[in-house]
């Protein structure tokens, strides 16, 4: 038996919980977290259930309001989107456990909202994933933008400051997306992704389709802090509530990453955007630069939020080599990648948040002697770190197996001694850390001395991140066989 | 060459609303004008998709008994109006909560300007 | 070569990995979790001896777990080789399990747990690596040893033991990586990593990119086998406690990297393609350079440990000299010289490590007279120290002298001229130590007696061992069969 309506429960059911959030919220504050987490329960339910139909009976599609395609809007979910889709509800309902305690502390007077608009920004999220129409993708990333830039400038005083370059960043980026989209319009007249997959063989030589691909593939780089576009990423990081950022950082970005491989495999097709002109070269590039850039200044952060972030603006350029490359394997490994980011990045980010939890701090200087103090904590980041270095069995090896396997497939050795040397830039700054809170003489200071593990919400949040890097370590060929080689199939 | 000017006028318009929010939002130090850069620069978008949907002798896409419904060229199109009533809501959206956040700025710090912010940022 | 399923590997595998677990589940008793490591050593050596009988009956016990990528398995499988390897690395967990116990509380070490749980996945990682049937198998537990050893060589947290581990983990990661690389381009040049004797890169004869693979494998296990100019890391490492000086940077850790050649050598590029790229004589004459050198700097060191540790620098040397050779014999005398070391530098460092427990000396130059106090470790270490220079009955003279017959045999006479010198050597730098001990007077007269049974026996067990081993090379635990059907199986049909 399967449901029909998957597709759009997915979204909705997080827009009628934003309302509930809000509505009951404001009776009881109490109420928030409750109906926040049944919300992006139903959800994380419903994508599990999609990805599972999807894997038994294949792609589900749903037409909104009965009309059919390509004049209705379509929410599709074939094993890309179904695979975004549980990523993305998963890591936020472990977001949403970890971050009620440090919420009560870090923002007290304003969790309601920030329930609802943590919901709200999920469901712009996963909207993109499983609508099937261009500008119904925008109106998504909107949803989803506008209400990260709200949950982002609550926060630490220097936030909105941070938040507002982000608005003209992000905003710009939308608005390329769209008039990539508009070009797209002119040419087939059609916003169906379908549609314009079939319509698209015969225009290949149209520069109008040229100037769309172009527009879309900039404005998603700009959605996506690629290098040389990554300059709001570093602050926003760093002065959101540590409970928003490891919601948003291991995904907001990569839904950019989405919609590039999106209109890769479902809209223009491989072949299109490697010939003539060489945009996915030009993405693949990027992608190097923003490694060993991100990498390298990374190393020269002593804030750990700030390398974070840094680290992550260096990890999006692997999904953007990975996708640059254009071939299957390619493919795959960014696919794979923004998965184990996805894991890693929040763990990494909760542990921070946990750390400023108990201590207050965020210098890494002072995080000495910090081993003992939060075992459980620091096995999490110790894991994460591992992972980010790409040392097996940990999952990060596995997307840069394949990363480099895909750049020598290529003949593209750059991208192999990239993939290669910025391995190592991160076992500096992850290495530096481990060595300051596992071997380092104690401080003495009365912080960290007192410091304990953080309330068992958190902790345990972390745990399961930490453990689901391990398994996906283990598990990554049962994904690839089973959900990304289809995805890949679409091109080759 | 002229004439191919003279057809596509409001595109060529557009370009340069559009060239015009992208320098405001980057050579503005104040962040109001930076909002205001970026509205030009959404609005310019929209011109173009409205522009798009222009069609010589056809009225406005609303059904006209004397025009029936049997001849589309007689109406233009309606759709991107459609999706510019959306995405005009999307601009609106998007200048509140950039309004909301440039109010926060200023409470905090009483002053807009990039520079003196850029400062206060790296204390 | 038969190959059978079997579950024994895995169970080799996985028992250190579960006595890690146990020792961090029992932290705070102490006598219990050093049981545990205790138990887990015996119980992953029976298992390890148990498949002897069917390896020398010329079957191959396989296991295949989960695919870690599509279509390829995390497989286990045991031959000749990784046996021999195996067998050494287990036996002598156990000697070291004992020795661990007394050195690590004599000096009252702090942080004893972290340090058994990390010794315990050392063995893990060790014995995974020896029974790896695939490349990439290899990588991941490669990969595993390199962070493993972490912990244990940053053990005394203080600055020097901090700037050691970070020169272990830039040495280290680096080879890995090289290896990553050189893993990822055998899957994209041959579709395969599955470990096949006599290689299965022999279809690739004539493209231009094997030298550039042979590089990055000689990168990654030239590191580890600490091959000159790779070695920086190694005598800095010794600043951890001398049972992992021990087993790890004499046995496990190092040898894993020269285990790493032969496995490339003999099941990936195939002797016949490892000669026709010239890649042999690359890395027999790096091999050459790392024993003169080596030697020649262990004369400079005071420090007994850094003197041991290039010691062992040209040791493995010796190892890799052996099987570039590619001649059935040197390849017999290399593999069977992988055990015969061991145990001989094993007893080295169980004397140095006994002498720094009792009085804290680790210099050379105040060793004077401790011979006298410290009969039976200063005993066994002038025993090893014959083994080692290749003096009969001792093990280290059998693997020499195969190697330099074997020499012969591929025509590399210099070869033989380059052992002669290294054993003179060899003996430059170990007499030394031991007319110190007992024929030099002390400057103040000294007072003390032998480190406790826990280190004492251990020691004089692997001294005996090295005696064992020099006598009946073959023995209850059939090293010389493994060594020489590896050698014939490798080699067939390779004219040298």
């Amino acid at each position: 038996m399967t449901i029909d309506q998957l597709p759009v429960i997915i979204p909705v059911s997080l827009l009628i919980f934003t309302c509930l959030t809000l509505l009951f919220g404001f009776l009881r504050k109490s109420l928030a977290f409750p109906i926040a987490l049944t919300g992006m329960a139903v959800s994380l339910a419903a994508s599990i259930l999609g990805l599972v139909q999807v894997l038994l009976y294949g792609p589900q599609s749903y037409q909104l309001g009965g009309w059919a395609p390509p004049i209705g809007i379509e929410y599709v979910l074939d094993h890309l989107s179904a695979f975004m889709a549980v990523l993305i509800t998963f890591i936020s309902f472990i977001s949403l456990i970890y971050s009620r305690h440090s919420f009560a502390r870090e923002v007290p007077d304003k969790v309601v909202p920030l329930y609802a608009l943590l919901l709200l920004l999920v469901a712009g999220m996963v909207g993109i994933v499983v609508t099937g129409d261009l500008f119904n993708v925008f109106v998504f990333l909107e949803i989803a933008s506008l209400a990260g830039y709200a949950v982002m400038a609550i926060g630490h005083e220097k936030a909105p400051v941070a938040t507002f370059r982000y608005i003209i960043i992000g905003t710009i980026g939308a608005c390329f997306y769209l008039l990539g989209v508009g070009f797209l319009y002119f040419a087939t007249g059609t916003l169906n992704m379908a549609d314009i997959a079939r319509l698209l063989p015969d225009l290949y030589e149209s520069r109008l389709i040229l100037a769309a691909a172009v527009f879309i593939v900039i404005g998603m780089a700009l959605k996506m802090a690629l290098f040389p576009f990554h300059i709001w990423l570093p602050d926003v990081y760093t002065y959101a509530p540590s409970g928003v950022v490891s919601l948003v950082a291991p995904l907001m970005t990569k839904v950019g990453a989405y919609v590039i491989i999106r209109m890769l495999v479902s809209v223009f097709g491989p072949g299109f955007l490697s010939e003539g002109f060489p945009l996915m070269a030009v993405l693949g590039w990027l992608g190097a630069a923003a490694i060993v850039i991100g990498s390298i200044l990374a190393i020269a952060q002593s804030d750990l939020r700030r390398m974070l972030a840094y680290s992550s603006i260096a990890q999006i350029g692997y999904v953007a080599l990975g996708i640059g490359l254009n071939n299957p394997l390619g493919l795959i490994g960014a696919m794979l990648h923004i998965l184990n980011h996805a894991f890693m990045k929040a763990c990494l980010f909760q542990v921070a948040g946990g750390i400023r939890y108990r201590t207050g701090l965020w210098q890494i200087p002072m995080l000495a002697g910090l081993g003992r103090k939060m075992p459980w904590t620091m096995a999490a980041f110790t894991i994460g770190a591992i992972s980010m270095v790409g040392i097996p069995p940990a999952a990060g090896f596995f997307s840069k197996w394949y990363l480099v396997l895909s750049s020598i497939e290529a003949h593209n050795w750059v991208f192999v001694i990239v993939i290669i040397i910025s391995s190592l830039l991160n076992a500096v700054y992850f290495f530096r850390i481990l060595e300051k809170a596992y071997a380092s003489p104690e401080s003495g200071n009365e912080l960290v001395n007192t410091a304990s593990d953080p309330p068992a919400s958190m902790t345990v949040s972390i745990m399961v991140l930490a453990a689901g890097i391990l398994i996906l370590g283990l598990i990554n060929a049962i994904i690839i066989t089973n959900v990304l080689q289809p995805v890949v199939k679409l091109i080759s | 060459m002229f004439q191919l000017l003279v057809d596509h006028y409001p595109y060529y318009l557009s370009t340069v609303l559009l060239a015009l929010g992208i320098w405001g939002m980057f050579a503005k130090r104040n962040l109001m004008k930076k909002l205001i850069a970026l509205t030009i620069f959404q609005v310019s978008i929209m011109l173009i998709f409205i522009s798009s949907s222009f069609k010589t002798s056809a009225t406005i896409p609303i059904f006209d008994p004397d025009l029936g419904l049997t001849n589309p060229d007689l109406y233009i199109n309606p759709l991107p109006h459609v999706l510019m009533l959306t995405a005009i809501v999307v601009m609106v959206a998007t200048s509140g909560v950039a309004l909301a956040v440039i109010l926060m700025i200023y409470r905090r710090y009483h002053t807009l300007d990039e520079h003196e912010l850029t400062k206060r940022m790296r204390e | 070569m038969e190959e059978i399923y079997s579950i024994k590997p895995l169970i080799a595998v996985l028992i250190p990995a579960l006595a890690a677990i146990l020792n961090l589940l029992f932290s705070r008793q102490p006598n219990i979790r050093e049981f545990w490591t205790i138990a887990a050593a015996v119980a992953m050596f029976g298992v390890i001896f148990s498949l002897l009988p069917d390896v020398l009956a010329g079957r191959q016990p396989e296991i295949s777990l989960l695919n870690i990528a599509p279509g390829i398995a995390l497989a286990l499988r045991v031959d000749t080789v990784g046996l021999i390897f195996a067998l050494s690395a287990s036996f002598l967990w156990i000697i070291t399990s004992f020795y661990s116990i007394g050195y690590m509380r004599t000096l009252n070490e702090k942080k004893q747990t972290r340090y058994y749980a990390s010794f315990a996945l050392c063995l893990f990682s060790t014995i995974g690596f020896a029974f790896s049937a695939n490349l990439l198998t290899f990588v991941i537990f490669y990969e595993i040893l390199t962070l493993v050893t972490y912990p244990l060589v940053i053990h005394k947290e203080s600055p020097a033991a901090i700037s050691a581990g970070r020169k272990y983990l830039v040495y280290l990661l680096s080879g890995g990586l090289a290896l990553i690389a050189a893993a990822a381009l055998t899957y994209y040049y041959a579709g395969t990593g599955d470990f096949v004797s006599g290689g299965f890169l022999s279809n690739l004869a004539g493209q231009p990119n094997l030298m550039l693979l042979f590089v990055l494998f000689l990168l990654g296990f030239g590191v580890k086998s600490a091959l000159m100019p790779l070695q920086g890391w190694l005598p800095t490492a010794m600043i951890a406690p001398t049972p992992v000086s021990a087993l790890l940077h004499a046995v496990a850790v190092v040898k894993a990297g020269v285990f790493g050649f032969v496995r490339v050598i003999g099941d990936v590029f195939g002797p016949g393609l490892f000669h026709d790229i010239g890649a042999w004589q690359i890395l027999a004459v790096m091999a050459s350079i790392t024993i003169v050198i080596s030697s020649l700097l262990a004369l400079y060191q005071d420090n007994l440990k850094r003197r041991l540790a290039y010691s062992t620098v040209g040791h493995l040397s010796y190892i890799v000299l052996g099987i570039s050779l590619l001649s059935t014999t040197a390849w017999t005398g290399g593999l069977i010289h992988l055990v015969n070391h061991a145990t001989l530098k094993i007893t080295l460092f169980f004397c140095a490590g006994a002498i720094y427990a009792k009085t804290h000396i680790e210099k050379i130059s105040e060793l004077n007279g401790i011979g006298r106090q410290m009969p039976v470790t200063l005993g066994a270490f002038t025993l090893a120290a014959i083994g080692l220079i290749g003096i009969p009955p001792l093990s280290g003279f059998n693997s020499k002298w195969l190697i330099g017959q074997g020499a012969l045999e591929a025509g590399a006479g210099w070869a033989m001229g380059l052992l002669l010198l290294s054993g003179l050597l060899n003996a430059a730098y170990l007499l030394p130590v031991i007319r110190r001990a007992f024929f030099t007077r002390p400057d103040k007269p000294l007072k003390f007696a032998e480190a406790s049974l826990f280190m004492v026996i251990p020691l004089l067990i692997a001294a005996a061992l090295s005696l064992y081993l020099g006598m009946f090379p073959d023995g209850i635990f059939h090293i010389y069969q493994l060594a020489s059907d590896t050698a014939a199986r490798v080699l067939d049909g390779v004219i040298r």
